[in-house]
């Protein structure tokens, strides 16, 4: 294996050991994290009891290797109120995020990366500045207002969509399009700005001079050269898609992750919680390192240098 | 007197120009959020149940609701007007709460270097390794629900993007001939990051921390939008979005108008953060 490899599974490995740091100290920011771990209505022996079988008794540095020795073991404790292991819970619920996370990333690419081209490409027209005020506005709607919007006009008003819930594709539509908005109008951006710089190279301007066409050009030249920050966009994208999901889960009762964070702390279950904030942060770093792993593949310039451009 | 008027008009028209015309909505929303107890047509927690639901426009016992009443009959003008509050104050407090952390570690990560760089450095990594949500989300599940607690956990989520902007921005000028010649005057190591450095990252830093800004404000909504923000019966957006997602069948006013506000004032901010990175540096136009 190269050495870059071996350095960054290294910083992978380093950056979840401190994600499982910060949330176990996180756990105790209150002192005493038993109360959270027990339902509502438990008497004061319970919550005795409870404390010596987790284990809460011990001293902290006990606590914290415990903690890690399970996370190392893929073991997320049991949740209180189901009685059920984390790790099934979330395996349940995980199929559906993952769908709702593609579909959102589907119509942020599909949308972003060709607005982010003609942005780029006919930016000396008026008619570009109305679509970049469209970028920004997507960017601004927050997901859960621009969710509720659709299902009134599409769901109840004019009956195309089913409001909320889960089935068919057609459940899919709405949800994907409420959070795909904001990461399309990052795609645009980043699309963008990426065209922009690759086209005041030198090489864009021989290829032009050579009489290359601009279909061509695009085709041919600029998108390769360009796709770099759209990977590292991408591998950003995807944990904000799966955080995101959180709240739009929420607004079209979407039985993913997010809504069963949302149960999970309703129902004061805290193990759940975090075993979605733990999963979430395992994710992000995953999609990172697949991200630089993919940038020396796109780019070799990367790998014999070793630097990021 | 007339000439210290001039000057103050001329400094903010030519501030004006930088910022643009959407800098309006904003100042109507802060105005509206400063002066709330006299631009509100009625109590926003008075209750009127025999006037639940009532569409705009409508008047029921004698009071107008102008843009509708809520499933309690409060008018929904007034918890709009007394929402801005809650939305414009927790994002304030708690970009300027993580500006300062943020800056102020990263700008000594990166003039100190050595050990408190690493040290800072990674801890920022390792903070920006959770989405920023989930990390708002599990804190607030610790310590519980609140106006203080959004704002303490929205600055522990978001000091890291700060610290890392401060860090690259030192690092660039903490080696500049008048940093180290001040160094070599014997200026102490405070007194170089304040009075050296930070008037020159402090603009990089404003750009951030207006992005930010927007950020916080959407932030806040989504947590009082999942009931973890801000508790009833305070007025805000989120949380009236959260009951209109209930009400979508029969009374569309409840969502529409709290929304289209958080809408515009989190557009004007993101255009203002824009204007101002495009002017601070011209090479991104």
């Amino acid at each position: 294996m190269p050495l870059f490899i071996v350095k960054r599974i290294g910083q992978a490995l380093i950056a979840l050991f401190g994600v499982m740091t910060l949330v176990f100290f996180i756990q105790r920011l209150t002192g005493d994290p038993t109360y959270l771990l027990v339902p509502e209505n438990a008497t004061q022996a319970d919550i005795e009891a409870m404390r010596r079988t987790l284990g809460l008794d011990q001293p902290l540095l006990v606590q914290y290797g415990r903690f890690l020795w399970d996370m190392a073991h893929f073991d997320l404790g049991r949740s209180f109120v189901q009685n059920v292991k984390v790790t099934t819970i979330i395996a349940s619920r995980l199929p559906y995020t993952l769908q709702l996370a593609g579909g959102a990333l589907i119509v942020a690419l599909v949308i972003g990366l060709p607005v982010g081209l003609i942005l780029a490409l006919g930016r000396r027209f008026a008619i570009t500045r109305a679509l970049m005020g469209l970028v920004l506005a997507a960017q601004s709607m927050p997901t859960f207002w621009s969710g509720i919007m659709m299902i009134m006009v599409f769901g109840v008003w004019l009956g195309w969509l089913p409001p909320s819930g889960t089935g068919s594709l057609q459940h899919l539509i709405m949800p994907s399009i409420a959070l795909g908005l904001l990461s399309m109008a990052t795609y645009a951006r980043i699309a963008r700005s990426a065209v922009l710089d690759e086209l005041s190279k030198d090489y864009i301007r021989s290829a032009r001079a050579r009489g290359v066409g601009t279909g061509r050009l695009v085709t041919h030249h600029l998108l390769r050269n360009s796709v770099i920050p759209v990977i590292s966009v991408t591998a950003l994208e995807i944990s904000q898609l799966l955080a995101g999901a959180v709240i739009v889960e929420t607004v079209f009762a979407w039985p993913g992750l997010g809504q069963l964070t949302v149960e999970a702390i309703a129902s004061r279950d805290f193990v759940v919680v975090q075993g979605v904030v733990l999963l979430g942060a395992f994710v992000t770093i995953a999609v990172n390192f697949a991200a630089d792993i993919l940038y020396t593949v796109v780019d070799p310039r990367i790998r014999l240098g070793g630097t990021r451009p | 007197m007339t000439d210290i008027a001039t000057r103050l008009l001329g400094r903010i028209g030519r501030g004006y120009r930088v910022v643009g015309p959407f800098s309006l909505v904003l100042v109507a929303l802060v105005l509206a959020a400063i002066f709330a107890p006299w631009l509100a047509p009625n109590d926003p927690n008075s209750q009127n149940l025999l006037g639940r639901l009532k569409p705009p426009g409508t008047e029921a016992r004698g009071i107008l609701y102008l843009l509708g009443s809520d499933e309690l009959g409060r008018d929904l003008l007034s918890r709009i007007i007394y929402g801005a509050r809650v939305s414009l104050s927790v994002a304030l407090l708690s970009v300027v709460l993580s500006g300062v952390v943020g800056t102020t570690l990263g700008m000594a990560a990166g003039y100190l270097r050595g050990w408190t760089e690493a040290v800072i450095m990674r801890l920022a990594d390792i903070f920006l390794s959770i989405p920023a949500i989930l990390l708002a989300i599990i804190t607030v599940a610790v310590l519980g629900p609140g106006f203080v607690n959004v704002i303490l956990v929205l600055a522990l989520t978001r000091w890291p993007r700060y610290a890392r902007v401060a860090y690259g921005q030192t690092l660039s000028v903490a080696n500049m001939p008048y940093v180290r010649l001040a160094r070599a005057m014997g200026a102490s190591w405070p007194r170089v990051l304040l009075r050296h450095i930070l008037p020159n990252i402090i603009a990089a830093m404003a750009v951030i921390a207006t992005l930010e800004f927007g950020l916080m404000v959407l932030f806040e909504a989504g947590l009082s939008f999942l009931g973890l923000g801000v508790q009833p019966p305070t007025p805000s957006w989120g949380a009236t979005l959260s009951v209109g997602r209930n009400y979508v069948t029969s009374a569309w006013w409840i969502a529409t108008f709290p929304g289209i506000c958080l809408f515009l004032l989190v557009l004007s901010v993101n255009l203002i953060g824009d204007r101002l990175s495009e002017y601070l540096n011209p090479k991104s136009r």
